[in-house]
């Protein structure tokens, strides 16, 4: 079994979001910077899967150079091959991100080690397009679940799960196959410390893909102006149950 | 213009996103326009007097397309895709959208990829522009951030943030029109369906819930959630998590409020120990009442809460279950 994941590296924002001046970028000077939080669970279960049944992980990701810190942190994790999509530091749209996925399945086809699944997240955390495992999924013919919290795999057969409406529904189809997955899909594990000097001396692959405009153009990003106020502070520790008390009657909550 | 709406069924007619999909697509379609409705389903879920048909009539849509399980047996994305997309050329549709749920979010993605058109996810507004193009303001962070962005494509594909606008009826409700419709599916259309969809559980949801009492980091333990718990089932609501609670695998995911997590709407969130992270603020933002109780006055939640108790609490939220109960008296 041959997966490969693929992850982004976004912005490791804390208490708010700042916009760079130019309102093209989030400013990241303040922030560090980790991998998409489902993507997180990708990587996971993608070594859970080869630990059951064989096979072995590879990651992949389009971005600055930089962003080879996240494939790091995936192989130091148990991922045994990183492919980094090279990009000039301007933001790639969900179409193009989406045709340079497929490219590089056709290109590791082409060397007679074509992946039997890939694995993304539902959406990034930054840019939330909800699509590129979708597009990729076409591209290929392969069949496509997203938002899934469980995967079971049996030889070539795949049993995906994912909430509805607070209960389940449950997809059925066979690999090869593209699956996008939510955070709660697993635990993601700590990287061990040989993982994390064996990721340190790692090759990764490098390509340098042609940046494509997409049909959605980004003019600005800003904040919602809703999200400035200053809570009124009630008071302090149990003196300020009374008060407490008194706000939750007005908001008609209390039973 | 005519705008194509996608309307998911819940339990009772036409999901509350998908109503507030359908409010977003009649400012869309303008004054003179036409709003139609794409349904799966029963052909009877859309016949005189049923909830969908009223609400579908009066949220002003005046033909409403229904695809039967004869068709498609049930949840189907990519078939659900291919008679939007057969749809949206017998309308004449200049914008197809849907609500940003997982099922519309999903359909969408399939729709882009089957016709090679962009997709604009979470709008929160969507305009036609004289030289065709479209003005839209999306929702990036989970709406944290806005993104007004220019949308080059014919139709527009979108789906509407859920947690924006709010459902609203037509002034005067529609003659409403259904139709029976027969897609045109392709083969490999139905590989991806759903096998089994499990009945809504009992209790309240989190994400429906009137009161959510939220813990965070504070509450230390998993034992620590006691009192939580205890507090929420005496305002007859949930208890809510942060992400850092799921990570520490004291609490399951299902409880997670977040970007990551369920987005909640309650008429009160009591937020617990939270600091206030932006990946929670993205679940919780659009509760009507935020109250933080924090031992740290300078922790970000109080940037969005309305009121704050700065307190530890594991003291102040069992004096509070203390003195609601001393004030219902004894039973």
């Amino acid at each position: 079994m041959e997966v490969l994941v693929c992850v982004k590296r976004v912005p490791q924002v804390g208490g708010k979001i700042v916009v760079t001046p130019g309102g093209q970028d989030v400013d990241t000077r303040m922030s560090g910077f980790a991998m998409s939080p489902h993507e997180e669970c990708a990587v996971e279960e993608a070594i859970q899967i080869t630990e059951a049944g064989g096979g072995s992980v590879s990651v992949l990701t389009l971005g600055p150079p930089e962003a080879a810190e996240q494939l790091r942190d995936a192989l130091a994790l148990g991922a045994g091959r990183a492919v980094l999509l090279e990009t000039d530091g301007r933001e790639w749209g969900p179409v193009a991100t989406a045709g340079a996925i497929v490219a590089e399945a056709h290109r590791r086809a082409g060397e007679g080690q074509g992946y039997d699944l890939l694995l993304l997240g539902n959406e990034a955390a930054d840019t939330g397009d909800y699509q590129v495992g979708v597009r990729v999924a076409h591209a290929l013919g392969w069949p496509c679940a997203t938002g899934i919290k469980g995967i079971e795999i049996s030889g070539r057969d795949v049993r995906a799960r994912r909430e509805y409406r607070g209960a389940e529904e449950v997809f059925e189809f066979g690999l090869p196959a593209v699956i996008t997955v939510k955070e709660g899909i697993n635990l993601p594990r700590y990287p061990s410390l040989p993982g994390r000097l064996r990721a340190k001396r790692a090759v990764i692959e490098t390509h340098q893909p042609q940046w494509q405009p997409d049909g959605l153009r980004k003019e600005r990003l800003r904040v919602p102006e809703a999200e400035r106020r200053q809570a009124t502070v009630l008071g302090t520790g149990v003196n300020a149950v009374p008060a407490l008390l008194a706000v939750l009657d007005e908001l008609g909550v209390l039973p | 213009m005519t705008v194509l709406c996608l309307v998911e069924l819940d339990g009772t007619g036409a999901a509350d996103a998908s109503l507030r999909a359908l409010t977003f697509a009649r400012d869309v379609a303008g004054p003179g326009g036409a709003l139609a409705a794409a349904v799966f389903g029963e052909a009877g879920v859309l016949a005189d007097g049923t909830p969908a048909a009223a609400a579908l009539a009066g949220h002003g849509v005046t033909d409403a397309y229904v695809t039967g399980p004869g068709q498609i047996a049930g949840y189907a994305p990519l078939a659900w895709a291919r008679a939007l997309a057969g749809l949206a050329e017998a309308t004449g549709a200049g914008a197809v959208l849907a609500a940003g749920t997982d099922r519309g979010s999903e359909v969408m993605a399939h729709l882009g990829a089957l016709t090679g058109l962009p997709m604009a996810a979470n709008c929160v507004s969507a305009a036609p522009a004289s030289d065709g193009t479209w003005q839209i303001v999306r929702q990036r962070w989970a709406g944290l951030l806005l993104e007004d962005a220019v949308l080059e494509s014919s139709p527009a594909l979108a789906t509407v943030a859920t947690d924006t606008v709010a459902p609203a009826e037509a002034a005067t409700p529609a003659a409403l029109t259904v139709h029976v419709h027969q897609p045109e599916l392709a083969d490999g259309d139905l590989a991806v369906r759903a096998t089994e969809s499990a009945a809504q559980g009992s209790g309240a949801s989190l994400a429906t819930a009137r009161v959510v009492v939220g813990g965070g980091r504070g509450v230390g333990s998993p034992e620590g959630f006691a009192p939580l718990e205890e507090l929420a089932a005496l305002l007859g609501g949930v208890v809510g998590v942060s992400r850092v609670v799921t990570s520490e695998g004291w609490r399951p995911h299902k409880q997670q409020v977040g970007q990551t997590g369920t987005k909640i709407t309650p008429e009160l969130y009591l937020a617990c120990g939270i600091s206030g992270a932006i990946q929670h603020i993205a679940g919780c933002a659009s509760a009507k009442h935020i109250v933080a109780v924090n031992k740290d006055a300078g922790a970000p939640i109080l940037g969005h809460a309305e009121y704050a108790v700065i307190g530890d609490l594991h003291e102040v939220i069992p004096a509070l279950v203390a003195a609601i109960k001393a004030r219902n008296g004894p039973a």
